[in-house]
């Protein structure tokens, strides 16, 4: 795996790495939706992500050489760099937790939308095209999770509870989507694309309209404490990866 | 440019290959073909579009393309992202073989903002009743939702507009 790793590069993967470890973590609920709209939703969720990561990591490994499927089966752990938030688990001790699920989904297609949005006027014109295609998928995913926040945010005092319970477990992890650094502001630089931090404004205006409209309390923000973006992850993208690694690893270059 | 006769007779066989998904439409009716050239050595370059980034039937597409031409001359396939399909590309011609075909059209052209339009009532395509019921947002394929007719209660896909 010989990566250049230059700041395009990193700036692409982090992007690329949020969509793949995000689809991963949705389709674990194929077979296990709480009902079979759900079931459905979340797979053509976690289908639409897997595309994005497909169309970023072939254009980020064309330069060095490398495929989609080196990239997404062949690095380890530490050459993720998605942010931590994309590959907790649904839930605490192994337990799939809705509430988590939808409110994830809700922080993070109001992200990607809002980060596709200014990547269609990027430098590098494939990541245009490929923002232009994703910006019409979020804007689907962002409508599906509004629709659930406020069905149970403002639903039952069991649905409520669990939604902000859930929203306390989750916010801790939405400062590092806006820490700036060295590889944003080269992005931010050569126009490749916008500071992660240039978003947090309308981020945080559009989540404390819909959790508001959900009759949720947003949590007090916390310093931020974690550094997916540059390789440092939670103890849990180790499993994440044991699984959707392991036939590439155990059977170098299977194909169906 | 008027087309070369080989040009027209590589189109015609390019306008029979049905979508894998929705064989009521072929790949031109739904604007995945965006283009057919004629090379100068005597081939032929198909330029393609993915519907949905995550689309499984991208692939099946490439091969059914091939196998529709492949006799015919050397053959090249390009996918091209950008500008991104859209369901505005679907003749009213189209959208009614669609409606036959018993999936309900999309309606109107694709939202380019929040909100979308995913709660109106879409009429349903056996019986016509104006009034329907949203079942599933997303459907067996990622381009459908799924609705119920509440005259006739017949469940139908709807193919979204985006």
């Amino acid at each position: 795996m010989k990566l250049s790793n230059t700041p395009a590069q990193r700036y692409l993967l982090r992007i690329a790495d949020a969509a793949l470890i995000l689809s991963q973590r949705n389709a674990e609920w194929c077979g296990h939706g709480p009902i079979l709209e759900e079931d459905l939703a979340l797979s053509n969720l976690a289908l639409d992500h897997l595309g994005q990561a497909r169309a970023l990591l072939t254009h980020v490994g064309k330069t060095d050489g490398l495929d989609e499927d080196q990239l997404a089966m062949l690095r380890l752990e530490q050459q993720f760099l998605n942010p931590v938030l994309f590959e907790l688990p649904h839930g605490l001790h192994g337990q799939r937790d809705f509430a988590f699920t939808v409110l994830r989904n809700l922080a993070a297609a109001t992200w990607f939308t809002l980060l596709w949005q200014r990547l269609l006027d990027s430098s590098d014109a494939e990541v245009a095209a490929i923002a232009e295609k994703s910006l019409k998928e979020s804007r689907y995913h962002l409508q599906h999770a509004t629709d659930w926040t406020l069905r149970l945010g403002d639903g039952t005092a069991e649905s409520k509870a669990r939604m902000q319970a859930a929203l306390e477990r989750l916010w801790p992890y939405v400062g590092e989507l806006f820490e700036a650094d060295a590889v944003d502001a080269a992005a931010e630089e050569t126009k490749l694309g916008p500071s992660w931090a240039s978003l947090q404004m309308e981020w945080r205006a559009q989540m404390n309209a819909v959790l508001g409209a959900a009759t949720l309390t947003v949590p007090k923000d916390c310093a931020n404490a974690h550094r997916g973006r540059v390789g440092i992850h939670s103890e849990h993208l180790g499993h994440l990866l044991a699984e959707m690694q392991y036939l590439q690893r155990a059977y170098p270059g299977g194909t169906w | 440019m008027a087309k070369s006769e080989r040009w027209q007779q590589a189109w015609g066989r390019l306008a029979a290959v049905l979508d894998p998904e929705v064989p009521a439409l072929s790949l031109v009716e739904l604007g995945i073909v965006r283009e057919l050239r004629e090379e100068s050595d005597g081939g032929f370059t198909v330029v393609l579009t993915p519907t949905y980034s995550g689309c499984p039937a991208t692939e099946l597409i490439e091969d059914e393309v091939r196998a529709a031409l492949t006799d015919f001359a050397p053959l090249r396939i390009e996918q091209r992202r950008s500008p991104a399909w859209t369901t505005d590309w679907i003749s009213a011609e189209a959208r009614e073989k669609l409606r036959q075909y018993g999936i309900a059209p999309p309606s109107g052209m694709a939202a380019v903002s929040q909100p979308l339009r995913m709660h109106q009532a879409i009429p349903c395509p056996r019986c016509g009743s104006p009034k329907s019921e949203r079942l599933s947002a997303f459907g067996s394929t990622a381009c459908k939702a799924l609705y119920r007719c509440t005259a006739c209660r017949e469940p139908f896909e709807y193919f979204k507009p985006i």
